[in-house]
């Protein structure tokens, strides 16, 4: 009896090394991002071309929610599993900052335009940061339901935080990112100075005093899916999110939904690399793949978000399944009715403004 | 055997020799060994999985490890200092290096994060000044250089906080879950008023868990009571109830309360089709403390149900006849006879439900709006989106603290011995 047990324990361990052995030829990466729609697009634009011409290259496409728990858990336990991990800027300086992302030379690690030109420069301005390349530039802007007002239509972000013109509930992202700044500017701060404005205390508490007037009108969502669902249900009349997931709603589930474009937020979305990964050269190679110009531009057939480089944008074609033409639904297109948001103010006040709006949730 | 008892001095053998009594303990140490090796899977798994990380997850909410492990020269500079006005060029000087040395070993980072806890603004202060320390070292004029790569570094609460953060264990994260703060001069005083919200998030986490603890007793006992009493094949398919929605996801749970109880929803149009509502008075049940108490009551039902029904099970119905027969009428039986027998299960169901409850984030999250939502949500936000793990495993320990004292609270009152988990 325990003899067959022995046997039995060394020809399992025969076979898994075996079959360790074989993997360890093909090498795996663990390429981390969303997950729903926006995973789909970069797997048909980045991932399947790039297996398909080195066979030798596993891509494992793992879905997260954000944030940085994990990267820096790993990294304090010592084990980096993740290869490459899709980020928003915010979370990519912060965790810059603490040392969990490599810092990229971009210049040598990435694949120059078409025409040549460096990828400094043909990456849109102010979106490189140290650890990041970016891959998409997404825009957080209001939709709003088209059968809720007769006569006049809401166009501009005065006109949502205008419950008398436009009575009804609003869906909000439950944070202080943003919504500071769009009460300045429907309280008339112009968009290039918002962030002046917000730079003092004065000008917090007159972003907070324009919120109060909208406040009992609105429902915080805390997941990107949800105000979709509640302007689809007509919960809400107006509502902020994704303008992805907002495209989504109104062009492939024809909701009677329509964008405001003025005041969005334009965000930046793009790759880290965790610093001490196993697979550092590998994984390399395929974000210098996966940024050039033509998979970028790639990716805005499958959803509405705008690519990072100027290369790519000539590129924008129909997208892949509807058939109609992208470029109307592109952020990039309304660039300046918005802004970039400033990443360097959040990260150095979010941890105190984010105490101050969720007391302020609270009165 | 006729031997040993004519000779009181010789100890009883076994068959092979040795005496009886070192032959028993050796086979009882057997048995423990085997017990004790049946066991450790379980025990290491949670030594490792469980106490471990916990213990680790604790020791955060006290660690200030990062200020001294990477301003190590700063911090002997200001050991001297008396706190008035400005401390002496050798702690600007300290201080270049510090930062100079935190650049390039890629550990400045955590330091400013570290600081803007603190003081919102830090953050860009050193990683800004750190940008151009070199210049500032070779220049030789520390202070005047620090000063002008920030005017921060010019200002004596800036180096009083540093001070302050020296020591390698802070009690900071703990003020700033009570809503306390320290304040320049290191007295403890209360947060600004626009900053209070922990306080009054533990209050609403412990009413709220007290109340969903309440309905759940009073919607499950009604039913444990009739699935233990009915017969067996009725009681079969009221159980199948009660575990369906339990062996659906969370999330699906959720959802569905969300279709149910949102202003357009089932609930809310059915009043309006029946005449109780007008279009325009919808009720709002979600979104709110509403929602979050219909939806967790609901999920957390069945982990009041099993204990209360396994408990009753084992009540014999004859003590009840036998109530009747001496004389109570149905009522008096019912409360006094066959309610303190079930007092065991609505222990243990209560403490389950109680404590799940009271840890509950991701339907507070989607259901609760601002008035629904618990101080479990503070806790993932702290992990998940700010990285302010020493706050959020502050936060932590004091939850699980009040859990830990009303536990104990409830040994007193009802006693743990009588609780029966089924």
């Amino acid at each position: 009896m325990k003899k067959t047990l022995r046997y039995t324990t060394i020809g399992l361990a025969g076979i898994a090394g075996l079959a360790f052995a074989a993997s360890a030829q093909a090498v795996e990466l663990n390429v981390v991002s969303w997950g729903g729609a926006y995973t789909a697009s970069q797997l048909k634009a980045y991932h399947q071309p790039y297996m398909a011409a080195n066979p030798d290259v596993q891509l494992n496409s793992l879905d997260y929610s954000g944030g940085l728990a994990e990267v820096r858990a790993q990294a304090e336990a010592g084990n980096v599993t993740w290869d490459l991990v899709d980020v928003v800027v915010a979370d990519a300086i912060r965790g810059c900052d603490e040392g969990l992302f490599m810092e990229l030379d971009h210049n040598a690690m990435l694949e120059a335009a078409p025409d040549g030109t460096p990828p400094m420069e043909d990456f849109l301005e102010g979106t490189v940061s140290d650890c990041f390349v970016p891959q998409i530039i997404y825009s957080f802007a209001f939709a709003y339901r088209t059968d809720a007002f007769k006569g006049e239509q809401p166009k501009t972000m005065a006109d949502v935080f205008d419950l008398e013109k436009f009575p009804g509930k609003r869906t909000l992202q439950r944070s202080p990112v943003n919504n500071l700044e769009w009460a300045l500017i429907a309280d008339g701060v112009p968009v290039n100075e918002v962030y002046d404005v917000l730079d003092t205390p004065e000008g917090i508490e007159r972003a907070f005093a324009k919120l109060d007037t909208i406040k009992s009108e609105v429902i915080w969502w805390t997941e990107g899916a949800v105000p979709a669902q509640l302007l689809a249900d007509g919960e809400v009349v107006f509502g902020n999110g994704y303008n992805g997931r907002l495209f989504s709603a109104i062009e492939e589930e024809k909701q009677p939904l329509a964008m405001i474009w003025d005041g969005q937020v334009l965000d930046i979305d793009g790759w880290a690399v965790p610093a001490d990964g196993k697979n550092i050269d590998e994984v390399l190679k395929f974000m210098r793949f996966a940024t050039d110009t033509q998979r970028l531009a790639d990716q805005a057939k499958y959803i509405s978000y705008g690519p990072a480089r100027k290369s790519s944008l000539p590129l924008v074609s129909t997208h892949a399944e509807l058939g109609i033409d992208m470029e109307p639904h592109m952020p990039t297109k309304y660039a300046e009715l918005g802004f970039l948001t400033n990443f360097q103010w959040w990260a150095d006040n979010r941890d105190e403004l984010n105490e101050r709006f969720e007391a302020w949730l609270q009165q | 055997m006729a031997e040993a008892a004519s000779d009181p001095r010789d100890v009883m053998r076994t068959a092979d020799g040795t005496p009886l009594k070192v032959s028993i303990a050796r086979a009882l140490r057997r048995n423990r060994l085997m017990a004790l090796g049946l066991i450790a899977p379980l025990f290491l798994f949670i030594l490792f999985s469980f106490l471990i990380p916990i213990v680790d997850m604790s020791l955060r909410s006290i660690d200030n490890s990062v200020v001294p492990d990477n301003l190590p020269r700063t911090v002997e500079a200001l050991a001297d200092w008396d706190g008035e006005n400005l401390p002496p060029e050798s702690a600007f000087a300290a201080l270049a290096e510090d930062l100079r040395d935190g650049r390039e070993s890629r550990e400045i980072g955590k330091v400013a994060t570290r600081l803007n806890y603190e003081i919102s603004g830090m953050r860009g202060t050193v990683m800004g000044t750190s940008r151009r320390v070199d210049r500032i070292i070779e220049s030789g004029a520390f202070k005047e250089g620090l000063i002008d790569a920030n005017e921060d570094w010019g200002k004596p609460e800036t180096w009083l906080l540093l001070k302050r953060l020296s020591s390698p264990y802070t009690f900071g994260y703990y003020l700033n879950s009570l809503d306390l703060r320290f304040d320049p001069q290191g007295a403890v005083e209360a947060q600004p008023e626009f900053r209070r919200i922990y306080v009054d998030l533990f209050i609403r986490t412990l009413w709220m868990s007290l109340l969903i603890t309440g309905l759940t007793i009073l919607l499950g006992y009604p039913i444990a009571h009739l699935m233990a009493t009915m017969p067996l094949r009725y009681s079969n398919l009221l159980m199948i109830l009660v575990l369906l929605p339990f062996w659906t996801s969370l999330l699906v749970r959720t959802t569905a309360w969300i279709v149910m109880l949102q202003s357009e929803g089932v609930v809310n149009s059915v009043l309006v089709w029946i005449g109780i509502l007008s279009d325009d008075g919808r009720l709002e049940l979600i979104h709110n403390k509403v929602g979050t108490i219909v939806a967790m009551t609901h999920i957390l039902l069945p982990f009041m149900v099993l204990p209360l029904y396994s408990v009753m099970k084992t009540i014999p119905p004859s003590y009840m006849r036998a109530a009747r027969s001496l004389g109570a009428n149905q009522f008096t039986a019912f409360v006094r006879i066959y309610m303190p027998q079930t007092v065991a299960g609505i222990g243990a169901g209560s403490i389950l439900v109680f404590i799940l409850a009271i840890g509950y984030y991701i339907t507070p999250a989607l259901v609760g709006g601002t008035s629904g939502t618990l101080i479990s949500n503070q806790i993932a936000y702290h992990m998940q989106s700010s990285l302010n793990w020493g706050l959020a495993a502050a936060l932590g320990v004091i939850l699980l603290g009040l859990v830990i004292g009303l536990y104990f609270t409830y040994n007193r009152l009802v006693g743990v011995d009588k609780m029966k988990l089924g």
